[in-house]
């Protein structure tokens, strides 16, 4: 298997399936343009034409709409957002229209659309930027969301998501998009639902969310080292959830942390944390403990930005919380950095 | 030219539809004190030739989009009476099984495609419609219908723009009786005229103040054609009374926001009763005209019985169809 960036993954997959299916298409704004949505939509135009890719008038609202009048037409759109906060703009189109159109018409009506939308961070994305969103998403009956990790699950649960009958919302962290691992080219046939244990371990269950699955991937690796075994769940899928591979493993390790990439307050972390207590209550040993935003918007400058998010050290503290460890020796150790990949200005 | 023949035939159907639309809507009125159809109710009555005059002049394929006040669109587009008093008792025997409601019609069989009671949330869903007939080259047309608040809200620019930019095969439909809820024109619009800024945009934008179902056909019919040849979208703005109040089935004239006067000058043109003058005059005997008003009667009254003595559905349907 060959190793493909999850840009790539995310490109190949839209590529695929409009080769396959014609009435799949692909549309936004700037969806065309010479960037292409951070190379994501590269070669779509070239190859399917302006008919099935293009770019539309700044309208996030009716574009949102107009996606959802296609998808009970016949058609399979695929609308793009370069950050997840200007689909904001089309929340009334998702919550009133898009996620209710098929009970509305009792099954009659169906949407088979996809939402991709980008989740920002660094180097002064701030509170217009960064949003991620999917707890009030997976909030609504009606539509799924995503929000794959790795460059594998990208393409899988993309091609999933293209191929599924209903509305389904795909957030995909920005900084994700560099990151390199094995894909397949085919991608067998798949349902969206499945979650990932990224590292198996036995000693402490991390259920973490995109990005968060980085840190949490470091912060496993460096416990390891001191003896610690922890296990890495990626849901991939946050609704539909895959909650029995989470309970399994909480199950064995008797301990949770929610690393979300989002804030906590009544976040995908407290329904998780929900979830676990109901399922695995006599088995817990510690409270679910959830980590994510500060509870503030997200700030332009450097310093307080990295106070806002939470990393694997944060992760690295839990955990020795939790398993009343000795504060773990750090020096040594490296961890991620915007300013190693990119430096400014824009 | 039409042949005399071929416009009495038209006029009948258009009466036929308008006759068939107020009586009920009428029997709605008799009933909705039962407190048994439980869906808020935006009445048609004094729009019927709105919506009878376009479908008249679509074609069955067509699709259509609606508001939260399509009792007439509905009619006029499905025909289907029993669905439509199945679906305001919200009962089994409804398509919709009681999921829609007054406010959310829908029927895609008969290419009704949704109603939104959210204003102008329905028109940005109908350009999308329309982009994947034109994709399809099927040759099928949308026809959204919206009040003229819906002109207060940005997504109805934002899809008259991306919908010109398009060259979407689309009928804007405004039906315009001058009140967004209870709010007049002048306390809502920045400028004066909805057709003149819609006509800078790239499409074919006309307005007409009648309730005469007739030359509302023949003015869409020819909208219609121009769109075709010019490949562009069309703007309707057409001017009617609301008979009743915003939501519900009386009327409100004592709560001051408008005047009987108007209403009464409308009413001299009722458009059902300006319909049965037409077609004496086209020489159908009072008797032809009440045999087949009595036979629309008798069909909605079974309709009617029908829905109100159907039984409602499993309560397992609530979690059905929120996905595939």
């Amino acid at each position: 298997m060959r190793n493909i960036s999850y840009c790539e993954a995310l490109n190949e997959a839209m590529a695929q399936e409009m080769q396959a299916d014609p009435d799949v298409f692909v549309y936004g704004i700037d969806v065309a343009d010479h960037k292409r949505v951070f190379g994501s939509t590269k070669g779509l135009l070239e190859k399917f034409g302006p008919d099935r890719c293009f770019s539309t008038p700044l309208s996030e609202d009716a574009m949102t709409g107009f996606g959802l009048g296609a998808a009970i037409n016949g058609l399979r759109p695929i609308h793009v957002h370069m950050r997840v906060d200007f689909m904001l703009l089309a929340m009334n189109q998702l919550a009133n229209m898009i996620s209710s159109y098929r009970y509305m018409s009792a099954g009659r009506l169906e949407v088979p659309m996809v939402i991709r939308a980008v989740v920002g961070r660094g180097w002064g994305q701030a509170f217009q930027h960064s949003k991620t969103m999917h707890s009030c998403f997976a909030h609504m009956p009606g539509l799924k969301v995503v929000m794959p990790t790795t460059p594998r699950d990208a393409k899988e649960t993309l091609v999933a998501a293209i191929r599924d009958d209903n509305p389904v919302i795909s957030i995909e962290h920005r900084w994700l998009y560099d990151v390199e691992d094995e894909v397949p080219e085919e991608v067998e046939p798949t349902f969206l639902g499945h979650g990932r244990v990224l590292k198996q371990g036995c000693d402490i269950t991390v259920v973490a969310t995109s990005w968060m699955n980085i840190e949490a991937l470091k912060a496993a690796e460096i416990l390891a080292k001191h003896g610690v075994s922890v296990e890495v769940i990626d849901p991939v899928s946050i609704c539909p959830l895959d909650e029995e591979l989470i309970t399994d493993s909480v199950t064995k390790t008797g301990h949770c942390i929610v690393a979300d990439n989002d804030w906590v307050y009544a976040g995908f972390g407290a329904e998780l944390a929900a979830i676990v207590s109901e399922k695995c209550f006599g088995t817990l040993k510690s409270p679910v403990a959830r980590i994510g935003f500060a509870q503030t918007p997200c700030p332009t400058v450097r310093h307080l930005e990295q106070e806002f998010y939470p990393n694997a050290i944060d992760i690295i503290e839990t955990i020795e919380q939790k398993l009343d460890l000795e504060e773990t020796d750090l020096s040594g150790e490296d961890f991620y950095s915007y300013e190693n990949k990119f430096k400014g200005p824009f | 030219m039409k042949t005399n023949d071929t416009r009495r035939e038209l006029n009948l159907e258009l009466y036929r539809m308008l006759y068939l639309i107020r009586t009920c809507e009428e029997t709605i009125v008799e009933h909705y004190f039962e407190d048994e159809m439980k869906t808020p109710m935006h009445m048609s009555m004094g729009a019927e030739a709105i919506s009878v005059g376009i479908c008249q002049a679509l074609r069955p394929e067509d699709h259509v989009f609606g508001t939260y006040r399509s009792h007439a669109l509905f009619l006029a587009k499905t025909g289907d009476t029993d669905d439509f008093f199945a679906e305001m008792y919200g009962k089994d025997t409804s398509s919709l099984k009681g999921k829609g409601g007054s406010m959310h019609l829908c029927s895609p069989d008969h290419g009704f495609m949704g109603a939104s009671a959210i204003v102008a949330s329905a028109i940005p869903v109908a350009a999308g419609c329309a982009f994947a007939n034109k994709r399809a080259n099927n040759g099928k047309l949308v026809a959204v219908f919206f009040g003229d608040g819906a002109a207060d809200e940005g997504c109805f620019w934002e899809s008259l723009n991306a919908a010109c930019l398009m060259k979407l095969p689309i009928l804007f439909v405004c039906e315009d009786n001058g009140l967004a809820v209870h709010t007049p024109k002048s306390c809502r619009r920045g400028y004066s005229s909805l057709v003149d800024v819609v006509s800078k945009f790239n499409c074919i934008a006309h307005e007409h103040k009648t309730t005469d179902a007739e030359a509302i056909y023949e003015l869409t019919s020819e909208l219609i054609e121009t769109m075709k040849n010019e490949q562009k979208p069309g703007f309707l703005r057409l001017e009617y009374c609301r008979y009743l109040e915003h939501v519900g089935v009386q009327q409100d004239f004592e709560a001051g926001y408008r005047s009987v006067e108007e209403f009464e000058q409308w009413y001299k043109f009722d458009p059902v009763a300006l319909q049965r003058k037409k077609l004496q005059n086209l020489g159908y005997q009072t008797d032809n005209i009440k045999r087949l008003e009595t036979e629309i009667e008798e069909g909605v009254s079974r309709s009617f019985s029908k829905a109100k003595n159907a039984s409602f559905c499993e309560v397992s349907e609530l979690y059905k169809e929120v996905l595939v």
